[in-house]
């Protein structure tokens, strides 16, 4: 008989390995998904994760997309990973991205077509503002009404997609854009653009600040005191209260950060990588996001290989739907499937496996 | 006590890293009563639980009426004739007494049936309880007889009762050891687990001592003094704390008149609480769990908040203040309980130690932690309250119960506090950790600080207490002067008429306080 025995700590071993066993078990659990979808396994995790960067043929188009991808990623997963820490659930990422990227795009267009310097650091300004006051919607609900911040910041993510869709085609619409929906191209608007720094690579601005959110994400976590009270808030409320943590104060920066970051990763997409607002501006970093930070174990180093992990199925997937012709919900269940062994290879960190016979516990 | 009920001969147990019990013998027998005496961690839970069926012993082996004994289940064990009281009730708060007396059965009868023989045998044992009640409704004392009449509805020939004294009033005392007696007239053999030495030398017939999982001596407790039967247990002298006279001081802590609604939905409310708390004093304040001590600690503390004018700190109001303010102007407090309040059980204790101490200590610059510096406070706090762990760097939760209480309790007082408050100190702790805890209470006091005690362990109360007060359903009785205070007189202070009520005979005269807990003598 198999059973599970509570470890007296956290074992830090287990904590670092369980991640590559959920990558190893996702590729072995995809990879007979795609088999009995017809398809060669071994091709198609091949094509997955070797090709977008070492194909001869696609790797030069696919390789600077790792990057593009991976940055907003991690720039969101850190802000939720903050607020994950401490038991504060936000799950509409993806609204308060799209809200960062039309008040950002928005301020900017105002300003149409003038050639200030302080045009594109005055939009990123505007896009952070955009996604923290989306993100204070559940946080003062919470915090005032004690609604429960899943639903709500869920809810706001739709309508925050149908703010954008009318944006597109309404306040926004690029009046010399022959009425077609979608804004003015911004990454062609000098005073606007967010364009790639060093060609070939990918890196842009909104890389830049994952990066950098990285840093101060492991600075505020490990070396500070807000740091330290989100985690106890997170672990031990009770606790928290007694060491004089206020739990309002918590949601409020917690969602207030992460739904800051989220804005910036938008406002950085709009005026590089995407361009423009148009309908189908989001294509769902705010939730995959979740998955990166808890693939990254909510660490900001693991943040970041996770987001890179991530990026690289994203782009791996599409080549293979693309080559293989492997329907995209698969490509979406393989993704799901590493979030799933994660949470369920997790149980090995706080708990041993003991086969024999049953004992109760003591 | 010619042929013995249940002997145990050579039984061991070992778990990673530790032998919990290693080659342990003893018997006890019909209508004996027989004490398990040792400090936490002695190995007393471990022997009790191979004997109820819920571990299995590595080696060695019992026999129950000669016969052996190797239940694989508490099931095996109940049809064996053993059952057990413990510590922590397992009873559902919305059912009656009587479901859940059908709960622990194999096969419940009908009930009518049911709540009949749980009359009769509440009657006949002189345990008063209705089996229509709702156990949500009902004290501590009366949950507790739950238990045990769902215990003896099996007929057990050998009970076992893990500290059954440790959640009871003194009069709730009596009426069990009156049980008890009874019982065992009637050749139950009872086993009965604590460390409460009065109470062993008064109800036992017999006592064996563990220690670090081994037996280490067997005694007939009523002839051995309460001191000969502590240093048996610890292996070492204990010497009782030491208080220092003192004048007391001028007025560190003043509460008038403080009401305060209930934190949470089965929470006690305050009720108009007063006291004045001088400097230089222990005030120690009795009652059973349940009636507003974790209220009072939390308005202390600062997790509640109170209405300006109630709560003065040193003549300031600091009733609108945080916990992190009033740590500031030196009102520390240690809450009841360990993991998950006073400490967050996965965090190292460094972390722990930053958790009350940052701004006193200065473990932080501008927001950002000084980790050595944390590190540094934590193995001082280790250091100087004997704190049994590798080292500061393990998880709270690793910490046997009586360690994180020595770290929790060292961690504020050496932060120098004005006033401490502290609740339930000692409770689960064993008697040298206890006596260490106590020591240091007494200690700070003497170097002036005010400490408040909150605590059921009414012995602990009258050794350490200046003035004595209780807190029955969220009111504190008027602190008066422990010296002189009467068992009967403290009872009466509790109040909680519920609790007053005795099979058969006259409220006994009034005794001293140091026997708290302890019943008639024992025919023996």
């Amino acid at each position: 008989m198999i059973r599970l025995e509570k470890r007296p700590q956290p074992s830090a071993i287990w904590k670092t390995v369980t991640p590559l066993l959920a990558v190893i078990l996702t590729i072995v659990a995809g990879g007979l998904m795609f088999a009995a979808l017809g398809t060669d396994p071994v091709a198609a995790i091949r094509t997955i994760f070797w090709d977008p960067l070492f194909h001869p043929q696609y790797a030069s188009y696919s390789r600077p997309q790792l990057l593009v991808k991976a940055g907003p990623l991690i720039l969101i997963a850190i802000g939720l990973s903050i607020g994950f820490r401490a038991g504060i659930w936000n799950i509409g990422a993806e609204g308060q991205y799209i809200i960062g990227a039309i008040t950002g795009a928005g301020a900017g267009l105002a300003l149409y077509p003038s050639e200030a310097w302080w045009i594109f650091p005055m939009m990123v300004a505007a896009g952070a503002l955009g996604g923290w006051l989306w993100a204070m919607i559940p946080a003062i609900l919470k915090t005032h009404f004690n609604t429960n911040e899943i639903l709500v910041s869920l809810l706001l993510v739709y309508v925050a997609e149908n703010l954008m869709a009318s944006m597109a085609v309404g306040a926004l619409r690029n009046p010399e854009g022959g009425g077609f929906p979608g804004s003015r191209n911004l990454s062609q608007w000098p005073a606007a653009s967010n364009p790639e720094l060093i060609a070939g690579t990918g890196m842009h601005w909104g890389v830049m600040a994952a990066f950098v959110a990285v840093i101060l994400a492991y600075v505020l976590m490990s070396r500070h005191l807000t740091g330290f009270h989100i985690q106890l808030a997170g672990q031990a409320p009770r606790a928290a209260a007694f060491a004089g943590v206020r739990p309002e104060r918590l949601v409020v920066f917690c969602l207030g950060l992460s739904g800051a970051l989220a804005g910036l990763a938008g406002i950085f997409e709009v005026t590089g990588p995407a361009g423009q607002l148009s309908i189908d501006f989001n294509v769902g970093y705010g939730f995959t996001a979740i998955i990166v930070a808890f693939l990254g174990r909510l660490h900001p180093a693991g943040i970041l290989l996770a987001g890179l992990l991530m990026a690289l199925t994203y782009i791996g997937g599409e080549l293979a739907s693309f080559t293989l012709g492997i329907p995209a919900a698969a490509i979406q269940s393989f993704q799901g499937m590493l979030l799933f062994f994660l949470l369920a290879v997790d149980v090995l960190t706080n708990y041993r496996i003991r086969l024999g016979r049953t004992e109760a516990a003591t | 006590m010619t042929d013995a009920l249940l002997s145990v001969e050579g039984l061991t147990k070992a778990y990673p890293g530790v032998v919990a019990n290693d080659d342990v013998s003893f018997a006890v027998a019909s209508g004996e009563v027989h004490a398990l005496l040792g400090e936490n961690g002695a190995g007393k839970s471990t022997l009790v639980k191979m004997i109820y069926g819920l571990v299995r012993p590595d080696a060695g082996q019992m026999h129950l009426s000669g016969k052996p004994h190797a239940p694989a289940s508490p099931k095996e064990a109940r049809a064996a004739g053993v059952a057990m009281v413990f510590q922590h009730f397992s009873l559902f708060d919305a059912l009656d007494v009587a479901e859940n007396v059908a709960l622990g059965m194999e096969t419940p009868p009908p009930r009518r049936t049911l709540a009949r023989r749980i009359r009769e045998m509440s009657e006949a044992y002189g345990l008063p309880l209705d089996p229509g009640r709702i156990v949500g409704d009902l004290s501590a004392g009366e949950r507790q007889r739950v238990e045990i009449i769902r215990c003896l509805l099996q007929s057990p020939r050998l009970l076992i009762m893990d500290e059954p004294t440790s959640v009871l009033t003194p009069q709730e005392v009596r009426i069990l050891f009156a049980t008890l007696e009874k019982l065992s007239s009637e050749g139950t053999a009872i086993l009965y687990i604590s460390h409460k030495l009065e109470e062993i030398r008064t109800l036992c017939d017999g006592a064996t001592i563990l220690r670090q999982g081994r037996v280490v001596g067997s005694c007939t407790p009523a002839e051995k003094s309460a001191a000969e039967l502590a240093e048996m247990m610890v292996g070492s002298t204990l010497s009782a704390p030491k208080r220092a006279r003192h004048e007391a001081g001028e007025v560190a802590l003043e509460i008038r008149g403080l009401s305060l609604p209930p934190a949470h939905a089965f929470g006690t409310p305050l009720r108009d609480i007063s006291l004045t708390l001088r400097k230089g004093e222990v005030l120690g304040i009795g009652g059973v769990a349940g009636n507003g001590q974790d209220e009072l600690l939390a308005a202390l503390s600062g997790e509640m908040r109170s209405p300006a004018g109630r709560i003065e700190l040193a003549g300031r109001d600091i009733g609108g203040l945080d916990p992190t303010g009033r740590r500031d102007l030196g009102l520390l407090t240690a809450p009841e309980e360990r993991l998950g309040h006073a400490a967050a059980p996965d965090m190292s204790l460094t972390e722990n130690a930053l958790l009350t101490a940052h701004g006193r200590e200065r473990l932080a610059r501008h927001g950002f932690i000084d980790w050595s510096k944390a590190r540094g406070f934590a193995e001082r706090v280790i250091t100087a309250f004997d704190v049994r762990t590798p080292g500061p760097e393990n998880a709270a939760r690793s910490l046997s119960g009586g360690n994180l209480q020595k770290f929790v309790i060292g961690r504020e007082v050496l932060q120098r506090p004005a006033v401490l408050v502290v609740n339930q100190p000692t409770w689960g702790v064993d008697a040298s950790a206890a006596a260490a805890i106590r020591q240091a209470l007494l200690d700070l006091a003497a170097e002036g600080a005010a400490v408040i005690v909150i605590s059921q362990d009414l012995d602990e109360l009258m050794e350490i207490s200046d003035r004595f007060a209780a807190l029955n359903e969220g009111r504190l009785s008027d602190p008066r002067p422990a010296e002189g205070l009467s068992v009967e007189e403290i009872g009466l202070m509790l109040g909680g008429a519920h609790d007053l009520e005795r099979p058969g005979g006259d409220r006994p005269a009034a005794r001293p306080a140091s026997d708290a807990g302890a019943a008639e003598a024992h025919p023996s």
